[in-house]
């Protein structure tokens, strides 16, 4: 990447003075009112406070993105990689796939994905990635600008879909990729997957140092890693605590605060994020408070979000006084916690990256869902087939009809998209949605 | 007179339907009539008709069901039709099982615990394949009577296979067939069968349960019942009034209401 002194004066300026100090007031105001009119305080606790935080760490985290070009190297990566040796470059690490979340939360997704259809891109493709390419071609985002990238790093971990993506993007940008291959896991991960896969990191290194034109401080590379252990642990309990009765927060909490471990892995700001995020539950779990208010069933959720239909479905399950507490989606990002070994920094990034959930087979994720029933106390299970994401989607007919056989819980497959609000039908879902809730009672 | 206790009401996509148990939750009235867009409407006239042949029904519980169900004011309760047929088959037919309900925009599988629970079920995907509209789309296009396509189908010895499970696709390759000279009975008996498979996969999908049921309208079309029959390997039963089981589960959940306020 080429430095600009004017870019680096402008990112200062920008972010540091005057963005840090708007998003500061901001935050303080937010934290200072009560939950927005329009929160139904009926059926949900009050918004956590530490929403406040949230809003204050995305923000900021797209504002740098606006600035960065020019001041420090760029690198779009998906959402599996080890994004450590990045962090230890001083890259700015953008995640298409949260910025595709985001478009999809603000309802901007339809919009941006029908510029990529419009080139040629099918429908049948993931709706991360037609957001994203639809975003690169138009120049759409409901966050100002982003970043051009200097460097595209791909990580097979979650499905094949980010290799031809990013191939799209390489060629788009015309800058290096780097794709880390990860052989899926059937049982346990063999010992040459890992060897294999940690070579794979050991090679990125000199291309993202060329690209960053700096060298990889190893000192840093570790602290890096242990700020990683240390948030995705600390996320990890925040979950945990959804095993009490009442849940403390729900999984539609923790699809909106779980932005920061994924996208901002391995910062100091991100553990303090989590640390502050724990004792607020931990205070609502003293106090005895409920994220839904008359909790009366616990229900499990698979598969990603409905991005797009979140509070609306948040608000009808809690209205009928059923609260979502657990999810196999964001324990993807803490589960692995224990893995992480600062000391080791490329053998267990090896280790750790080769088996997050959708790189594993699927009887693991059917062993996963079992155990959660059990610890978590749950009455059932929506398990959402997303027409996007093949990977996650795939297996989810068995595991349904395993829970019912060996728990007797009813479960429910819910068509839709997490993305794309066009593969969702509002009146087929609550058919059976209603029906769903009947069963519980 | 007073002999009615309980009123279910069942407004589904293409027909709508009433019915009156006793104390006992005997059906002992009942009523059908095309969908109209006017829901309230239409029930306001269902009622009136009611009290006219049954008297007066002040104070009898009401409870909706089908697609249209929060259209309807009059209803004291709403409940969906996966609870309401699983409730109306096991009084008539006085076991579980899994049912099948072929309606007029969508089928559902619905497996009912020994004493009349719903298990676990499963509905048509997000479009009209496997439902009573795909073969009233290409009754029309055929030129056949809907009620005749059955007989029709069965008469045949040939079949010829219909590939696209999509309602406007599965047209457009009928058309092209009877441009090239095939007979309509060959084509019928293919578009039975390519509806049957979509709806025993949905079976499959929920693990058959023996005895195997069916109730919903499509199913007074004799070959339906037999290929599914054929398809499965079991034997089919069917309550005596299988278009009404909706509006007749309603019904009985509105008499439970009512014996649990007296109580
Ligand atoms: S296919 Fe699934 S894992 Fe891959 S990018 Fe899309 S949502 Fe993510």
């Amino acid at each position: 990447m080429k430095r600009d002194w004017r870019a680096s004066i402008r990112y200062y300026w920008n972010v540091k003075v005057l963005g840090n100090a708007y998003l500061r007031w901001q935050r303080w105001r937010m934290e200072r009112k009560g939950p927005p009119r329009r929160w139904r305080t009926d059926i949900l606790a009050p918004p956590l406070k530490i929403g406040a935080r949230t809003k204050e760490l995305i923000s900021r985290h797209y504002l740098e993105g606006r600035y960065a070009n020019g001041h420090k190297p760029v690198a779009w990566v998906t959402s599996g990689a080890p994004v450590e040796i990045l962090q230890a470059l001083g890259y700015y690490v953008l995640y298409p796939e949260n910025h595709g979340a985001l478009c999809g939360a603000r309802k901007v997704s339809v919009e941006i994905s029908t510029e990529a259809e419009n080139a040629g891109y099918s429908r049948d493709i993931c709706s991360y990635a037609r957001t994203d390419i639809g975003a690169m071609l138009s120049g759409k985002t409901p966050v100002g600008k982003l970043p051009k990238p200097d460097l595209l790093f791909a990580c097979t971990n979650i499905c094949q879909t980010v290799l031809f993506w990013y191939r799209v993007l390489a060629e788009h940008f015309k800058v290096p990729l780097i794709v880390i291959d990860t052989p899926f896991v059937y049982t346990s991960p063999q010992e040459y997957s890992i060897q294999y896969v940690k070579k794979q990191l050991e090679n990125a290194v000199p291309i993202a140092e060329k690209v960053a034109g700096r060298k990889l401080s190893y000192k840093k590379l570790k602290q890096v890693m242990r700020y990683s252990r240390m948030a995705a642990e600390l996320w990890l309990q925040v979950m945990e605590r959804g095993k009490n009765r009442p849940a403390p927060i729900s999984v539609f909490d923790q699809f909106i605060h779980m932005a920061p471990i994924v996208e901002m892995r391995g910062k100091p700001e991100t553990v303090d994020f989590y640390a502050a995020m724990l004792r607020e539950v931990d205070d609502r779990v003293k106090k005895g408070i409920g994220a839904v208010r008359n909790e009366q069933r616990r229900l499990l959720w698979d598969n990603l979000p409905i991005w797009y239909k979140l509070r609306e479905l948040s608000e009808y399950l809690a209205e009928r006084g059923v609260a979502v507490v657990a999810s196999t989606y964001t324990m993807a990002w803490g589960e692995l916690a224990p893995l992480i070994d600062p000391e080791k920094p490329f053998e267990s990034m090896a280790r750790t990256y080769i088996q997050p959930i959708l790189n594993v087979g699927t009887g693991k994720k059917l062993e996963k869902m079992k155990r959660m029933i059990e610890e978590y106390h749950l009455d059932g299970a929506i398990l959402h087939s997303d027409r996007s994401c093949k990977p996650y989607s795939i297996g989810q007919v068995d595991q349904r009809n395993r829970l019912i056989r060996d728990y007797g819980v009813p479960a429910l497959l819910l068509e839709a998209d997490h993305n794309d609000p066009r593969s969702y039908a509002d009146e087929q879902a609550r058919a059976r949605l209603d029906a769903f809730i009947e069963m519980l009672y | 007179m007073g002999r009615i206790s309980a009123i279910g009401i069942d407004v589904g996509s293409t027909t709508a339907k009433i019915v009156g148990v006793d104390e006992g939750g005997e059906l002992v009235w009942k009523y059908i009539e095309p969908a109209h867009p006017r829901v309230e409407e239409q029930v306001d006239r269902f009622l009136r008709k009611l009290e006219e042949e049954n008297g007066p029904i002040d104070g009898i519980p009401i409870v909706a069901t089908g697609y249209g169900r929060n259209l309807v004011h009059q209803a004291t309760r709403k409940v969906t039709e996966i609870t309401c047929h699983a409730l109306g088959v096991f009084r008539q037919l006085g076991h579980g099982g899994t049912l099948i309900d072929i309606g007029g925009q969508d089928s559902k599988v619905i497996v009912i615990g020994p004493s009349g629970e719903v298990v676990d079920f499963a509905m048509n995907d997000k479009c009209a394949a496997g439902t009573g509209r795909f073969l009233e789309n290409t009754a029309g296009r055929l030129m056949v009577k809907l009620d005749e396509m059955g007989q029709l189908a069965l008469s045949s010895e040939e079949e010829v296979p219909i590939s696209s499970t999509c309602t406007v696709f599965a047209e457009s390759e009928i058309i092209s067939m009877i441009a090239h000279g095939v007979r309509v009975e060959p084509i019928l008996k293919g578009l039975h069968r390519s509806l049957v498979k979509r709806v025993v996969a949905m079976v499959r999908s929920v693990g058959l349960v023996p005895p195997l049921m069916l109730s919903g309208g499509v199913v007074k079309n004799p070959a339906i019942r037999k290929m599914i029959e054929e398809e499965t390997g079991q034997k089919v039963t069917m309550p005596e009034h299988p278009q009404f089981m909706g509006a007749y589960g309603a019904a009985l959940i509105a008499l439970r209401g009512k014996r649990r306020t007296n109580a």
